[in-house]
């Protein structure tokens, strides 16, 4: 055993400690290395004399346990919670992973893995598990050095392909360079024993915890040169797009999780995202044959058509638009709409219409790059209420939008922004996107304050933050979401996740309205009035209350039904109640974000 | 063995009640909890998910689309005009904008979801239908030959089926507490016929006990010569016995421990036909049917439910021991049976007349499913037909639909609009197909292995080529497919029968009897979807060329050395050959 130079250790300590070294197993050593900066550490209490040692971990700094698992009927599931009890209780820090919704990028990251997967049918993985297991047996696999693991199987030995996916994991894990400390079980339907057997072997199998840091001393947050906002966007990875109706629905609303990892960016649940779309191809193509300009002219250091892409709105059609318009174009009978006594009959004619059907309608041979994109607006980033806390999902943003299409005057449009991240990105796909702090929509300060939140549609984005943030904190607080979509069976927005938020208790209450289940329609304000007597108990006790989502009728119905329930309940006088709701409103007790 | 968990669920259900109620008021969920799922069988209603979506709904966020099943309980299987309208509607209103018509004589809808699960049975009792027991450890629907032909029997059939179903009826209030009480204002009077025979155990439920069965109980009625209704397929059967006449029940002949379920690679479960074991006059049916019932709540096993059917008891205790325990119950002993003889098996389709001189339009309908096509639309047509025929609609045991009592001078209006909408042509379809019968399977039923109602009308039309090749296209053979050997359509004695084993992978039977009367035997295991035509072809070429004068499908198997015929019950998995 040779000593670094800088050694402090004198010659007879080197030899003591090269004697002990050689008989040391791994384990020991590091049992070792943890023993002495414990002693070192305390030495530095008495005499100050050991500052230059490295900073050291609490010796208990738990050993971490990914047990992920596979299920179809649900006995892998049962069988995995309590393996993370069992683990638990060997002082491991758990965390429980389905391969329906796992990503394969995580298992690099853990230290010890235990794989319980059933398998069905001709020796096919659990359903839900299926794109894991594809994943995960492609080659697109990252190697994962280090990982060690034990796999248990279930199966029915009736079956040909008994326990395949228990063998498939453990072969792939092992071709992928991962430690098996332990063999593979393989339970038939009677599977208790064999499967406790292999639970307490495997976890004995695991080595020790370290008891210090050897390497990598603690860093504070990494510091970043640049700082991203409006004018510079950092561009971001689209690490999840999932279109959250089922098969079935009229809606199609996006779930996307962005990459913030490098950024320092930091958001608030309340917080808004911008983000800055490009123009649709077909909308570019549109516009370019109405003007009659070629997609690679000049304009300034960039074609036109990089610059019809990314700087100019040119769908958005305004009067004062038209004005500019009309300013070079000179159109007689365009300039009588313009006019005073033409700008009624001007505003109906551009409802439903875009741009484009401007362009056509007054056709103009005459355009340059310049005087085109001379009447143009910039193309203006989109917000979009987060829907996601950082203290869940740590350097991800989450976002939940509804793509907008319609079609109006024979022709089908669509959102911009919306449908750019619809239909013109995908997962691993940059866009460039900034925070917008929202000082007006936040969460009570003090945990203990219940919360009410109305927010039908996509106005269930803020809530997902908040009930996210609030549970993250063991906020004591009681939380009522009051949802309503179309239909339960293809709207009900993240249900699984409310689903767990009941069971948690984080969320006290659930109302839902589904307006088209029935042949009545219900909408949250519905639902309000028939829990009045409590929406007024739980304000009398200081319920903070968030409104969020369409702006013309949701949220104006909303606030019809408050003052009549704070009218009925409170045995108030219309005004009175509107003084009652102007007060939660300044005490920042009534809280909307609506659009 | 412990009792079967099933059991402790039933016991401590407060006659069948469970935490439903709390269950319907969680709208966060469209699930049941696991046990209220089970409870809710007897009711009528089977939780169901439509598992094609399960993997995209979990990535969506979204739990499984659950929905329910709920069957009606039709004994005999008529329905009035008006309530044909009615389940018309509610199945647009509330379902899948289909109607099914079960192998067991009923309606089925499928796709309420539960926030309309009570307003949905609530109008179903509206229409004066229930679906009480349709489902469940209970007696069944009970189902009868509708039988144009003996038209004279057929009310007294008819009746009989009704008072065997109302009388075998849970007592529990549990009903009407959960679906119907606070909604209707008033309660459905329930029928609270005391037992015929014994003393009662239970007060509030005397025939069953807080336990009920320890699995399902299925009651039908044959009336020779047609076997329509699979007499040896059920648990308990009556077989009534005509005088010279034909005019006149004089009684029926019993037969006991028939069941279509068994488990794939577990010998110790098999389909069996059920065996004579009496004869009892028309006054004594429904003492007997209660004293069968009762043997089997006493005798049947309550520990392994794959056991737990009539048909492991009788092989337990004999049909000897199994008759001499009904005979103490009833105080008095079964006669001999009576000799008759079974011709046929499914429908006849078309117009038939009847005694009276009114008429019947026995219509085929594609797996029981009465919906809209693109080029089809029969659930219209019927809704029309509904509006202003004036007799019956009477569903059959094959999954058809005969329009019944038509008077004489309403036959060319019916007939006219039939045309119309395309279903006086329906009859005309190969024998093959008239004879094709299927489960629901993927994608709603829990149990499925693989496609079955899906899929059956694709292989059939494949399957026709070699029919017509074969010239067959008159022949009647019946073929029957289930998602797995649960066997709801009665698959063990179909002539060619395609039991599910796993995704679109089969287990193809042959050589039963064609009226029913002989179970079928494993030829071919794991078969593809895409080998059967191939493996069937040179079968159905063979009989073409070979057959005797009148000789069966099924029979012509056994003699030419396909399989062998199988003995009935365990003997079942012998002598399979080499597949």
């Amino acid at each position: 055993m040779s000593f670094p130079n800088l050694t402090p250790l004198n010659p007879e300590q080197q030899s003591l400690v090269g004697k002990l070294a050689a008989e040391l197993n791994r384990d020991q050593a590091l049992w070792l290395a943890g023993f002495f900066a414990g002693l070192g550490s305390a030495n530095a209490t008495a005499d100050g004399g050991l500052s230059a040692m490295p900073p050291v971990l609490p010796s208990a700094e738990k050993r971490k346990l990914t047990i992920l698992y596979g299920t179809e009927s649900g006995n892998s599931e049962k069988l995995a919670s309590a393996a993370a009890k069992t683990a638990a209780k060997y002082d491991f820090k758990v965390t429980l992973a389905n391969m329906a919704e796992a990503r394969l990028s995580d298992l690099g990251k853990g230290e010890n893995l235990l794989v319980i997967v059933s398998t069905w049918g001709e020796g096919d993985p659990p359903e839900a598990a299926t794109s894991y297991y594809e994943g995960f047996m492609s080659g697109a696999m990252p190697q994962l050095p280090g990982l060690r693991y034990s796999v248990c199987g279930l199966g029915d030995t009736s079956y040909e392909h008994f326990c395949k996916m228990g063998k498939d994991f453990d072969t792939r894990l092992a071709e992928l360079g991962a430690i098996r400390v332990y063999d593979r079980a393989e339970c038939d339907v009677d599977y208790q024993a064999t499967f406790d057997c292999w639970l307490s072997g495997a976890l004995n199998a695991f080595p020790e915890p370290e008891s210090v840091t050897i390497t990598a001393p603690l860093q504070g947050p990494v510091a970043t040169s640049v700082v991203y906002d409006k004018a510079n966007p950092y561009s971001s990875e689209i690490l999840q797009k999932i279109v959250l109706n089922g098969t079935g629905s009229n809606k199609e609303v996006l779930h996307l999780e962005l990459s913030l990892e490098g950024s320092g960016l930091v958001y608030e649940p309340g917080d808004a995202l911008g983000i800055y779309p490009e123009n649709r191809a077909s909308d570019i193509d549109g516009v370019l044959a109405a003007t009659g300009l070629s997609a690679n002219a000049k304009l300034g250091d960039k074609t036109l058509g990089d610059a019809l892409r990314h700087d100019f709105d040119i769908t958005t059609l305004a009067p004062t638009l038209a004005d500019k318009f009309n300013a070079i174009v000179g159109d007689a009978s365009l300039k009588t709409l313009l006019d005073a006594e033409g700008r009624a009959e001007l505003k109906s004619w551009i409802a439903g219409r875009q741009l484009i059907d401007l362009l056509e309608a007054y056709p103009y041979k005459s355009w340059t790059p310049e005087s085109f994109t001379g009447i143009l607006r910039k193309l203006t980033p989109r917000l979009y209420s987060i829907a996601s806390s950082l203290k869940k999902h740590e350097d991800e943003v989450h976002l939940t939008i509804a793509a907008v299409r319609y079609h109006t005057h024979d022709r089908d449009r669509t959102g911009v922004a919306s449908c750019y991240v619809a239909d013109d990105v995908a997962v691993g796909d940059r866009i460039r996107v900034f925070l917008h702090h929202n000082n007006n929509f936040r969460l009570p300060e003090h945990d203990a304050i219940p919360v009410i939140m109305i927010g039908p549609g996509t106005g269930i984005a803020p809530f997902r933050a908040f009930i996210e943030e609030r549970s993250a904190r063991g906020a004591k607080g009681k939380n009522w979401l009051f949802f309503g979509e179309q239909h339960f069976s293809y709207d009900f927005l993240y249900q699984l996740e409310w689903l767990d938020y009941l069971e948690e208790g984080t969320l006290s209450e659930l109302s839902l309205a589904f307006s088209r289940d029935q042949k009545e329609k219900i909408y949250v304000q519905d639902r309000l009035v028939e829990r009045g007597a409590e929406i007024y108990q739980w304000l009398e006790s200081g319920a903070h209350l968030y409104v969020c989502g369409d702006a013309s009728r949701m949220a104006k119905d909303v606030q019809q039904a408050l003052l009549g329930i704070i009218a009925e309940h409170g045995g108030k006088t219309p005004v009175e109640a509107k003084a009652y709701l102007d007060a939660l409103r300044k005490a920042k007790r009534y809280q909307r974000d609506v659009y | 063995m412990a009792k079967h968990a099933n059991e402790t669920l039933k016991e401590a259900s407060n006659y069948l009640r469970g935490t439903i109620l709390d269950g319907l008021a969680n709208a966060a969920s469209g699930s049941l909890s696991g046990g209220d799922q089970k409870l809710t069988k007897f009711h009528g209603i089977y939780q169901q998910d439509d598992r094609d979506l399960r993997r995209e709904r979990h990535k969506k966020k979204l739990e499984p689309v659950y929905s329910f099943m709920i069957r009606v309980r039709a004994p005999g299987g008529v329905a009035t005009t008006k309530q044909w309208l009615e389940m018309d509607r509610i199945a647009r209103d509330y379902a899948s904008d289909a109607l099914k018509i079960t192998t067991r004589q009923t309606f089925q809808l499928h796709g309420v979801i539960k926030s309309n699960l009570k307003r949905t049975i609530y109008e179903i009792n509206q229409a004066v239908f229930d679906t009480r027991a349709a489902c469940g450890d209970v007696n069944r629907n009970v189902i009868s030959n509708p039988n144009p032909m003996q038209s004279q029997v057929r009310d007294e059939v008819n009746d009989l089926a009704n008072s065997i179903s109302r009388h075998l009826l849970p007592r529990s209030g549990a009903y009407h507490d959960i679906w119907i009480g606070d909604e209707a204002g008033e309660q459905i009077k329930v029928t609270q016929n005391p037992p015929l025979v014994g003393e009662p155990a239970d007060e509030l439920e005397p025939i069953y006990g807080k336990h009920y069965l320890p699995r399902k109980f299925k009651i039908v009625i044959a009336v020779p010569p047609s076997n329509d209704v699979d007499v040896y397929a059920h648990d308990l059967g009556f077989i009534a016995i005509l005088n010279e006449a034909q005019d006149k029940i004089l009684g029926y002949n019993v037969t006991i421990g028939g069941g279509m379920g068994m488990t794939h690679g577990n010998e110790a479960t098999f389909p069996r036909l059920g065996e004579l074991m009496g004869f009892c006059t028309p006054d004594r049916v429904i003492a007997v049917a209660e004293s069968a019932l009762r043997v089997q709540r006493d005798h049947g096993n309550r520990e392994d439910r794959a056991n737990a059917r009539v048909k492991y008891t009788v092989e337990r205790l004999g049909v000897d021991g199994y008759r001499s325990e009904m005979e103490k119950l009833l105080g008095e002993k079964l006669e001999e049976p009576r000799p008759f003889v079974f011709e046929h098996n499914g429908d006849t389709y078309g117009w038939t007349e009847d005694h009276l001189g009114n008429w019947n339009f026995c219509l085929y309908i594609e797996n029981g499913r009465v919906y809209d096509g693109p080029e089809y639309p029969m659930m219209t047509g019927l809704r029309e037909i509904a509006k202003v025929h004036q007799g019956e609609f009477w569903m059959t045991t094959n999954q058809n639909l005969i329009i019944a009592r038509i008077p004489p001078g309403e036959k060319p209006r019916i007939e006219k609009m039939l045309a119309e909408y395309g279903m006086l042509d329906s009859v005309g379809r190969s024998a093959l197909r008239l004879h094709s019968m299927s489960c629901v399977a993927l994608p709603s039923c829990g149990l499925a292995l693989t496609e079955a109602q899906r899929y059956l009308p694709t292989l059939v039309t494949e399957l026709e080529e070699v029919i017509e090749e074969a010239g067959l296209r008159h022949d009647a053979i019946t073929i029957r497919m289930t998602g797995c050997p649960n066997g709801c359509a009665r698959p063990y004695i179909g002539e060619i029968a395609l039991v599910g084993k796993g995704p679109d992978t089969y287990n193809l039977y042959l050589g039963a009897g064609f009226a029913g009367d002989r179970l079928n035997k494993l030829y071919r295991s794991s078969i593809k979807n895409g080998e059967i035509t191939a493996v069937l072809r040179p079968i159905l070429l063979d009989y073409a060329a070979n057959r005797l004068p009148g000789e069966r499908f099924g029979d012509f198997t056994v003699r030419a050395g396909y399989v062998k015929a199988s003995e009935n019950g365990p003997g079942f998995h012998k002598d399979v050959a080499a597949v």
